[in-house]
């Protein structure tokens, strides 16, 4: 292209080219369209739906927009991501054009399969481009491709690429900015007779009532409505008899045993197979088996494949468990530090309390998840860009099969173990957006890392020591015992949905088994911080905005200490004075007696600093919000100091240990604080009866294992499903199951006597 | 005979299936009356099978490959 016919151009159209790029799944169109924009992208969402819209812009003289479409295997829709792919496609969005341009990326070692996609897209009447990608793969493969011939056959220009090795993407883009392509030719397979001459007559129905649609588009709009039920209801409001005239002519062909729905695959397959058979020549001399198979001789192997995934879910788990965790401590530290330094250059006072304990900690909230989220998602990245991941499910899929969920699901699961955010987001690697669904639901109630410090606090302070059978310690066995219930809870959850709400629909379970490749570390790099830019922006804006609200609950109303703890800090004062004017007298300068003496009254200090706070937060808003909780709390053991302690535990469930500190005026101390526990132990009602036994204890432990107790669940649940219905029902049934569980333990427990 | 009949290493050609609703999915993926099948292997604990058609592998599960009926000629 001259520079002279781009200039004219940019006079012609002020408006945007759009270029949508479509291929299967594994063929790496995500690759194109990295190489393409580079990190121009913008993600989002869909209207409505949980499909991930994927755009940005490549560079020129002329920018163009690029549309990554989901990977798909078909446009007759068969999942949502196919259905948004037709959509855009078609320019059935609302608000959304055709695109100028669709680029087909095929994977040249896999040439039928992938063409059948490009048929479909062909029928659309757009300009098409077919980027034969993979073109390396297809030479060791021993495949010989007659690109002419191919080209001529299908009408439109085809580009040979190996969008790894940055070939042929030069030429990719030269074509991209053609301005002169024209649209795709008029198909030349055709359908088996019977249903081919029902055809004309619902195309004329078609451009009468819905003349809107483009002419050439009309066929594949028939053709989709007479095989899918959910393209036949979209034409509900814009051709009501077009719906009615196609419902007629599968009646018609069904009362005459037309396989109608089976007519266009085998009639685009009976075009395409002696097409491919005429442009791919297989060379002699490359043996039968691949190394692909090889490696999978190994890896799927009875005995080695498993052993082999053990030790991969090994390593991700001591990544996601102890490797983040130095890094997550040095950002709570950071976080603390710099609430620290903030306190010491901004005069005490609401608003930097409002400043350090609202929002650097709630930046905090956000940010701490990171380190889990990269490494988790480089291991993702790992198995997915080398192919592993589909055989991981391969190995697996028996197993969780008889759960209710796939083989999938494994990876996601064990991760939130760690923690369900990281573990929540890597369900995206599921194909099946049911399996999807359901593995976002259970995911919670694997026991997180943040349960740990609450089941620590609890076992080591209420529960009996000593061995079960002179082996186990019961302290270790209640802990093991928490993380089998979560675990449990999970598969029976996951058993429930599929029955219950996903009742009826069939999930028919077809995955490809790519070939092995070598990774490639930028891609994983692009899109660990893809995931971690999605996870900040979307999710933390809710953990950030949650963790005022709870601040300001902990905080509101300002309440004047008690009569009795005023007195603590008077009489603390007067003793300062005191001892600081008799160091004076002595002739110690007046600054360097009240540090020292300020040092030694620290642990007076700081104990009535504990009161005071201890004081506020049991008249502050989550207080009072404990107190009205009790009655109901009340069944399962809980007072209202628990039942505050539950509520503030919404920002992250281990904040329940500090809230109890506070409510104790202990100060802030960690899970394993004596001082603490021994405050908990010696806590009694007004009769005198404990408030905590180890029955309520165990009632406690249940409820952290089964509760929904944290806000940033929520958010990435509200991110990952597109809408607030999913986590709502999340929290309604994981509280429900805590409530229920925690009831018939202490309920069962005081029957039997054992309160 | 049907898919799930076929042992490590079988090549055979599809005739039909047995649902009465057709398996859209695989034959969008070239799973065709006339279409070679070989299957690879069974997954560890017996279920799904790798199946290789038209030059790729695919995993279904053994319920699936049971209602995709064989011709009983094998090809060459």
């Amino acid at each position: 292209m001259s520079k002279s016919s781009v200039h004219t151009n940019l006079k012609q159209v002020a408006k945007l080219k759009r270029v949508a790029l479509i291929g299967n799944p594994n063929v790496g169109k995500t690759t194109v369209f990295n190489v393409l924009t580079g990190m121009r992208q913008k993600v989002g969402n869909y209207p409505g739906v949980t499909v991930e819209k994927k755009t940005g812009r490549m560079d020129g003289e002329v920018p163009i927009e690029i549309i990554d479409l989901p990977g798909s295997y078909s446009l007759s829709p068969k999942s949502l991501d196919e259905r948004i792919a037709y959509d855009v496609l078609s320019g059935h969005l609302a608000n959304e054009p055709r695109p100028d341009l669709v680029v087909c990326i095929v994977d040249a070692s896999n040439l039928e399969r992938n063409l059948y996609l490009v048929t479909q897209v062909l029928d659309l009447g757009l300009p098409v481009i077919v980027a034969l990608n993979m073109m390396d793969a297809a030479e060791a493969a021993g495949l010989v491709i007659d690109l002419k011939l191919l080209s001529e056959k299908l009408g439109v220009p085809v580009l040979p690429m190996s969008a790894s090795k940055n070939e042929g993407i030069g030429k990719l883009k030269y074509q991209i900015r053609r301005t002169d392509l024209t649209v795709a030719p008029e198909r030349s397979w055709t359908l088996m007779p019977a249903v081919e001459v029902e055809i004309p007559a619902l195309i004329q129905i078609l451009a009468e009532e819905a003349p809107k649609v483009p002419e050439r588009q009309r066929f594949i709009e028939v053709l989709q409505c007479l095989t899918s039920d959910t393209m036949l209801d979209y034409w509900n409001k814009w051709a009501p008899n077009f719906q009615k005239e196609v419902q007629q002519a599968r009646l018609r062909l069904l009362s005459n045993k037309v396989p109608y729905q089976q007519a266009e695959v085998i009639g685009r397959y009976g075009w395409l197979s002696p097409l491919v058979a005429q442009v791919v020549t297989r060379k002699k001399n490359v043996g039968d088996a691949s190394v692909s198979d090889k490696i999978d001789a190994v890896l799927t192997h009875r005995v080695f494949g498993p052993l082999f995934f053990g030790l991969i879910l090994l390593l991700i788990f001591q990544a996601v468990f102890s490797w983040a965790t130095p890094l997550m401590d040095l950002i709570e530290s950071s976080v603390i530090g710099l609430g620290a330094i903030i306190r010491a250059s901004f005069p005490a006072g609401m608003a930097t309390d409002l400043l350090v304990d609202g929002v650097v900690s709630g930046v905090g909230n956000v940010v701490v998840f990171l380190p889990q989220i990269l490494l988790l998602f480089f291991f993702l990245g790992l198995m997915e860009d080398t192919g592993y991941m589909a055989r991981s499910a391969f190995i697996m899929d028996r197993l969780m099969s008889r759960v209710g969920l796939g083989g999938g699901s494994v990876v996601p699961l064990l991760s939130s173990f760690a923690c369900a955010i990281p573990g929540i987001m890597a369900a995206r690697t599921l194909a099946n957006p049911k399996d999807r669904l359901i593995t976002i639901m259970v995911a919670p109630l694997m026991s997180c890392s943040a349960r740990l410090p609450v089941y620590t606090l609890f076992i080591a302070a209420f529960l009996p020591t000593g061995k079960v059978l002179g082996l186990i310690t019961f302290q270790g066995l209640a802990m093991f015992s928490m993380y089998l219930l979560g675990t449990v809870m999970a598969f029976v959850a996951s058993m429930v949905l599929k029955r219950i709400v996903f009742k009826g629909e069939s999930s028919f379970f077809a995955m490809e088994l790519p070939p092995y490749r070598m990774p490639r570390f930028k891609q994983i790099f692009w899109r660990m911080i893809d995931r971690s830019k999605a996870f900040v922006i979307r999710a933390g804006k809710i953990i950030f905005g949650m963790s005022i609200i709870l601040w300001g609950l902990a905080r509101f109303p300002v309440t004047e200490p008690s009569a009795e703890i005023a007195l603590l800090r008077s009489s603390a004062d007067t003793v300062f004075e005191q001892r600081v004017d008799s160091l004076a007298s002595i002739g110690v300068p007046y600054a360097e007696a009240s540090e020292q003496i300020g040092a030694e009254m620290a642990s007076r200090y700081r104990r009535v600093d504990a009161a005071e706070a201890g004081f506020q937060i049991e008249h502050s808003f989550i207080g009072k919000i404990g107190h009205t909780l009790e009655p109901v709390m009340r069944p399962l053991g809980f007072d209202w100091k628990i039942s505050a302690g539950i509520v503030s535990a919404f920002a992250a469930r281990e904040v329940i240990i500090s809230a109890l500190a506070t409510i104790y005026s202990v100060g802030d101390v960690g899970e394993d604080s004596p001082l603490l526990r021994e405050k908990l132990k010696a806590d009694t009602y007004p009769n005198g009866d404990p408030v905590y036994t180890p029955l309520v204890a165990v009632s406690l432990l249940v409820f952290f294992v089964l509760a929904l107790q944290c806000m940033s669940t929520l958010a990435i649940a509200k991110r990952e499903t597109n809408s607030w219905k999913w986590p709502a029902v999340m929290w309604l049934y994981m509280t429900g199951l805590a409530y229920l569980f925690s009831l018939i333990i202490y309920q069962g427990g005081m029957a039997l006597g054992w309160g | 005979m049907t898919l799930a009949d076929l042992k490590p290493g079988d090549k055979a050609i599809v005739k039909g299936w047995s649902s009465s609703v057709p398996p859209l999915r695989l034959m969008e993926h070239g799973i065709l009356p006339g279409t070679v099948v070989e299957i690879v292997r069974f997954a560890p604990l017996g279920d799904p099978v790798d199946i290789k058609v038209r030059g790729f592998h695919l995993s279904i599960r053994k319920e699936d490959a049971a209602q995709i009926i064989l011709e009983t000629e094998f090809p060459a």
